[in-house]
């Protein structure tokens, strides 16, 4: 059984000296009993004091320890402990109440972090601004001295800086009719994507020219249909770049200038050079994809230059000696 | 003499049937003449599918004419009256490097210039003879024979007749 006692209630420690027949105790006299001291439920205990008896020696250090506890009277200093103070209400929050509380609680704090969350998004877009006009300002300061680094060095970092983004995208927000919006949009693609179409073969499949865009333009993010929307105005436009449609469903922009028998000239001679061709080769040669390769090859099979050998080792395309042996 | 193989035969898209129908029907005109050289070549009359898969491969190049190509020729050769279906199932057919008319021209003229004229042979003098083992029509399928004869008769010129179950040919 536990048996507790407030030392508060201890006024006074006292040794009780034995002899042979009894022996030493210490006596605990105790303040007479008052209700309104109590926080909680005492065993009531009449007496005035308490004594204790100890079995082997401890008692000398223990009379030591108490007397020393009772001088600094440390349970006042805890009682004030404002630590103590600010928990206390805290043990009370049980129940429904406490609940709908610490829900409340919740929301706030989410909400508070929603916000805040979108300042940072508010700033991002500021700083992106910010660091499209410092790349515009970059590139133009390395074309005014072009001499200080070498040559090749200027053009990387240049086509760096010229790929960091688009300064100032068009948004729906910014135009007054979606008809403008695409009219805007499709120019801006255009401007963009005309010196990376040069230098991939004059071909560009339509979903990675929407990564592209999509990365330069930031922020301002364009949905698959805006995109393709606007590339269909292109020809309307009559921009550089154009939207068409392979027999297969393939999508590309392609560049104005680099008509279909160019690309076919372009294809024969290599194939002249290697007696026969795949995709992969097209595709490696002329640094395009692969589904473009072929779709180029399908083209020119469909216009009866070439001609192809579909066995176990690949689809390989060769020159049409049956229309030329005829 | 060894079958010369036409340049084609060493082609590896002349193995793949060409989605370009331009090039397609120019790619079955060489099938066509490759399957009537060979088969004029090697004195086959009729060509049983299955048995002639040998001529729509090459096992140099590796390459094979797959089945649907394989039918395609064919098809091209019928629509070209060059073969004939034997039976339904299209297993086997005539080829004719020669058509009937032209069969039944050479033999008529192979029997006037041998004076057998008003005579009666029967078919296997004609096409197992000792005395036609060096003309082009010996070894000849009998159903093929039929056919050339019958283009005679239709001008006069032969007549089939039975005689005491042997079946032989009178020429006028």
């Amino acid at each position: 059984m536990n048996v507790i006692l407030d030392l508060k209630y201890v006024v006074l420690v006292e040794e009780d000296i034995g002899n042979l027949l009894r022996s030493s105790k210490i006596i605990l006299h105790l303040a007479p009993w008052n209700e309104g001291q109590l926080s909680r439920p005492p065993v009531k205990n009449l007496s005035s004091f308490i004594k204790l008896a100890f079995s082997d020696g401890k008692l000398s250090h223990f009379k030591e320890c108490i007397q020393k506890m009772l001088q600094e009277r440390s349970w006042e200093t805890v009682a004030v402990h404002p630590s103590i103070l600010h928990h206390a209400p805290t043990t009370f929050r049980s129940g429904i109440v406490g609940i709908e509380r610490r829900l409340q609680a919740k929301v706030e704090n989410n909400s508070s972090n929603i916000n805040i969350a979108f300042q940072d998004m508010q700033n991002l877009i500021d700083m992106a601004k910010d660091m499209v006009q410092l790349a515009n300002v970059m590139s133009n300061k390395i074309k005014d001295r072009q001499g200080d680094i070498s040559e090749d060095e200027t053009v990387k970092f240049k086509s760096y800086l010229l790929s960091l983004g688009i300064d100032d995208p068009v948004t729906r927000n910014s135009c007054s009719s979606n008809d403008v919006f695409y009219h805007q949009l499709a120019k801006e693609i255009a401007s963009f994507l005309l010196k990376a179409i040069s230098d991939t073969g004059g071909l560009m499949a339509m979903s990675d020219a929407y990564c592209r865009v999509n990365r330069a333009r930031g922020l301002e993010l364009l949905s698959p249909e805006d995109f393709f929307k606007a590339c269909n105005y292109m020809e309307k436009l009559n921009l550089p770049i154009i939207c068409r449609k392979f027999d297969s469903g393939v999508l590309v922009l392609q560049l104005q200038s680099k008509t279909d028998s160019l690309l076919e000239k372009e294809v024969s001679r290599l194939l002249q050079s290697r007696d026969k061709l795949t995709a992969l080769e097209v595709s490696q040669e002329f640094q395009i994809s692969i589904v473009l390769a072929q779709e180029r090859l399908y083209f020119m099979e469909r216009n009866g230059l070439i001609c192809r050998d579909d066995s176990v080792r690949g689809l390989v395309f060769y020159p049409n000696f049956f229309s030329s042996s005829a | 003499m060894e079958f010369t193989w036409p340049w084609e035969y060493d082609f590896p898209p002349f193995f793949t049937l060409q989605p370009n129908l331009d090039t397609q029907r120019k790619q079955l005109e060489a099938w066509r003449k490759l399957v009537l050289d060979y088969c004029r070549h090697n004195k086959i009359f009729v060509l049983d599918v299955q048995e002639s898969i040998s001529l729509f491969q090459n096992k140099a190049i590796d390459r094979q004419l797959s089945t649907e190509g394989i039918n395609q020729v064919l098809e091209s050769l019928l629509e070209y009256n060059q073969i004939e279906w034997c039976d339904k199932a299209k297993k086997q057919c005539l080829v004719y490097w020669k058509n009937p008319q032209e069969w039944g021209n050479l033999i008529y003229r192979y029997a006037s210039d041998k004076g057998m004229t008003n005579t009666v042979c029967t078919f296997y003098e004609l096409t197992a003879g000792d005395d036609v083992q060096n003309e082009e029509f010996a070894g000849m399928d009998q159903s093929l024979l039929v056919k050339a004869l019958k283009t005679l008769e239709a001008t006069n010129k032969a007549e089939i007749i039975m005689f005491g179950g042997n079946e032989g040919v009178k020429f006028f």
